[in-house]
C-alpha cells in the first residue's frame, strides 16, 4: 500500500514549520513508520539543519531533478532511526529550478517505499508554495497564535481550495497557556472559530524545542517535554488514532465557556 | 429602535441630479457581463455622463470588459474612438458594440471592434421587458477567505462567512448568513439605496454606493446579533436586523 503526502504549510514564516516536520517525522519513525521528509525551500534550507543532517548532504532535490543523481541516492538516512530520511534542498539554486510536475514525480515514487512523505513547503504564496503544495495528498496548515498568522492561514487556505485539493488540516504551535490563561493570547478555540478547519493538534511553547532544534536533535526524541509529548500526540493521530488534546489548553470552565462549549458541540 | 454609527469618514460623490440620465445610460448585469446602453442625446453630453457615471463606480467597473449597445444612433468613427476613450480612462475594456446602425458598424469594423449580437427580440410583444438596472442575484455557499474576491452586477447572498482580507463589490444588496469581517462594498454601482446585512456585523470597511465606513474600534464586545447596515442621512448605520 502507498503511503501518504503531507505538506506543512502557513503563509507566514517563522511559525515552525521546519521544526513542526521534522519533530513529526521523528515520532512517526519512533512509531515504525516508514518516513522521508522533503524539504522544498530551495536556496534557504534548513529541515537539514533542524534534523542534524547538514553535514552530510551529497546530492540534493535539484540534482534528482536535472538527473546528475538517482532519487534514492538523494536520501540520507538518520543515524538514530533506519526508516527515516531526508531529501534536502539546494542551497545554491532558487524554486525556479524546481517545477510541480518534479514534485509530483518524486512524491509518487517516494511514496512507493514510505508509509508517510512530509513535505516542509517555504513561506510566502509563490512558486516555493505551489511545488510544495503538488505532490501533497493531505495539508496540514501550521499558525502561531498571532493575528497576522492566523490571517496568513486563512489566506493559504483560500489558495488551496481554488487550487483544488483536498481537505487540510490545522496545527496550532507556540501556544503559551499562562498567556491565553490571562486572556492576552487568541485560545485555540479564538484560531479554530475562525479558520473553521479541523484540529490536528496543538504544540505549546517550550524552551527545550529551541535548544534541541540548535544541537539538530528533534525533540521528539526525547518524549518527556510538553512539545515532544504534543508531536507524539500527532504522529498518533495521523495514525488515524483518538488522541484526547493535552488538558493544559483547556479553558478553565465558567458558565459562559461551559455554554459556549456546548453551543459548539451542537454545530 | 437604537442604532449604531459605523464612524464615517468619507463621503464622496456628486449631488443626486441624476434622474433624468437614467433614461440615457443603462448599466446592467446580463448573463455574458457587464452591458451598458446609451440612448438618444448629444453624443458629448452622453459621454460626459457617462465618465461621471463610471467615476462614481470606479471600483466595480476597474479591469472590466463591457459590452456596449448604441441601438439605432449613427455612430462615426471618431465618436467611436473618443467612447473607447473614455472607457479605457476607467481601464475598462470594449468587449461588444451592439448596434444596427451601417455607419456605426463600419466604424466598429474600422477600429477592430467586435460586433455582438442584437438583444434577441421578445417572442411575445406583449411580454414585459424587465426595467431594473440588474436583475440577477447569485448565492454563493462558502466561506470568502483572505485574498479571495466577489464582483457581480447583482444581488449577492452569502451563506458562510466573509473573512478579514476577503472583498465583496455588488451592484445590489448583500446579505451575508455568517460573519462578516471582510470587506464589502453593497451598491457599487451608484446606488446609495442598497443593504448589507449580516449575521455579524463586523467588516473592516463597508461601503454602500459613495459611503464609506469604518467600524467603530471597540473591543471584541458582546455579539450584537444580527444587523443590517444601510445609508441614512447621508451616514452608514447599523441596526439589528429583525423582521418588519
Amino acid at each position: 500500500m502507498p503511503g501518504i503526502a503531507i505538506t506543512f504549510t502557513s503563509g507566514k514564516g517563522g511559525v515552525g514549520k521546519t521544526t513542526v516536520t521534522a519533530n513529526l517525522a521523528v515520532a512517526l519513525a519512533l512509531l515504525g513508520r516508514r518516513v522521508t521528509a522533503i524539504d522544498t525551500d530551495i536556496g534557504l534550507r534548513n529541515l537539514d539543519i533542524v534534523m542534524g543532517m547538514e553535514n552530510r548532504i551529497i546530492y540534493d532535490i535539484v540534482d534528482v531533478v536535472e538527473g546528475r543523481c538517482h532519487l534514492y541516492q538523494a536520501l540520507i538516512r538518520d543515524k538514530r532511526f533506519s526508516s527515516l530520511h531526508l531529501l534536502p534542498a539546494s542551497q545554491t539554486r532558487d524554486k525556479t529550478a524546481v517545477t510541480p510536475q518534479d514534485m509530483v514525480a518524486i512524491c509518487q515514487e517516494l511514496k512507493k517505499n514510505n508509509d508517510f512523505v512530509l513535505i516542509d513547503s517555504p513561506a510566502g504564496i509563490e512558486l516555493g508554495f505551489r511545488n510544495a503544495l503538488a505532490g501533497a495528498d493531505e495539508l496540514v496548515v501550521v499558525t502561531t497564535p498571532e493575528v497576522a498568522a492566523v490571517r496568513s492561514a486563512d489566506r493559504i487556505l483560500g489558495l488551496i481550495e481554488s487550487i483544488g485539493k483536498g481537505s487540510s488540516q490545522l496545527i496550532i504551535n507556540r501556544i503559551k497557556p499562562s498567556m491565553v490563561r490571562r486572556g492576552d493570547m487568541l485560545d485555540t478555540f479564538d484560531v479554530i472559530e475562525f479558520l473553521a478547519i479541523e484540529l490536528l493538534g496543538v504544540v505549546p511553547e517550550d524552551e527545550a524545542i529551541l535548544i534541541a532544534t540548535n544541537q539538530g536533535i528533534p525533540l521528539a526524541c526525547e518524549a518527556k517535554t510538553p512539545a515532544g509529548q504534543a508531536f507524539h500526540n500527532i504522529a498518533y493521530r495521523l495514525l488515524g488514532e483518538e488522541v484526547p488534546f493535552l488538558p493544559i489548553f483547556e479553558e478553565p470552565e465558567t458558565l459562559f465557556t461551559r455554554i459556549r462549549r456546548v453551543l459548539r458541540l451542537s454545530y | 429602535m437604537t442604532q449604531r454609527p459605523i464612524m464615517p469618514f468619507s463621503r464622496r460623490g456628486q449631488p443626486n441630479s441624476r434622474k433624468a440620465e437614467v433614461a440615457r445610460i443603462r448599466i446592467k448585469g446580463t448573463r455574458k457581463g457587464l452591458s451598458i446602453a446609451l440612448g438618444k442625446g448629444d453624443w458629448h453630453q452622453l459621454l460626459r455622463k457617462l465618465d461621471a457615471r463610471l467615476t462614481q463606480a470606479e471600483a466595480f467597473f476597474r479591469g472590466s470588459q463591457v459590452s456596449l449597445d448604441t441601438g439605432r444612433r449613427d455612430l462615426s468613427q471618431p465618436e467611436l474612438e473618443e467612447l473607447i476613450h473614455v472607457l479605457a480612462s476607467h481601464d475598462i475594456e470594449l468587449a461588444t458594440l451592439q448596434t444596427v446602425s451601417r455607419l456605426a458598424s463600419e466604424a466598429a469594423q474600422a477600429l477592430e471592434v467586435r460586433l455582438g449580437l442584437p438583444e434577441p427580440i421578445p417572442t411575445h410583444p406583449d411580454t414585459p421587458v424587465p426595467m431594473e438596472e440588474w436583475s440577477e442575484g447569485l448565492l454563493l455557499r462558502r466561506t470568502l477567505r483572505s485574498g479571495q474576491s466577489l464582483k457581480q452586477p447583482g444581488h449577492v447572498v452569502i451563506i458562510g462567512d466573509v473573512n478579514p482580507g476577503a472583498q465583496v463589490i455588488a451592484g445590489g444588496d448583500v446579505i451575508v448568513w455568517g460573519r462578516l469581517r471582510g470587506m464589502v462594498h453593497a451598491g457599487a454601482l451608484g446606488n446609495d439605496e442598497a443593504i448589507v446585512c449580516a449575521l455579524e456585523l463586523r467588516p473592516i470597511q463597508l461601503r454602500i454606493g459613495s459611503h464609506i465606513a469604518t467600524s467603530p474600534d471597540e473591543k471584541e464586545s458582546a455579539s450584537t446579533g444580527p444587523e443590517v447596515a444601510s445609508v441614512l442621512d447621508g451616514h452608514i448605520v447599523a441596526r439589528p436586523w429583525t423582521s418588519k
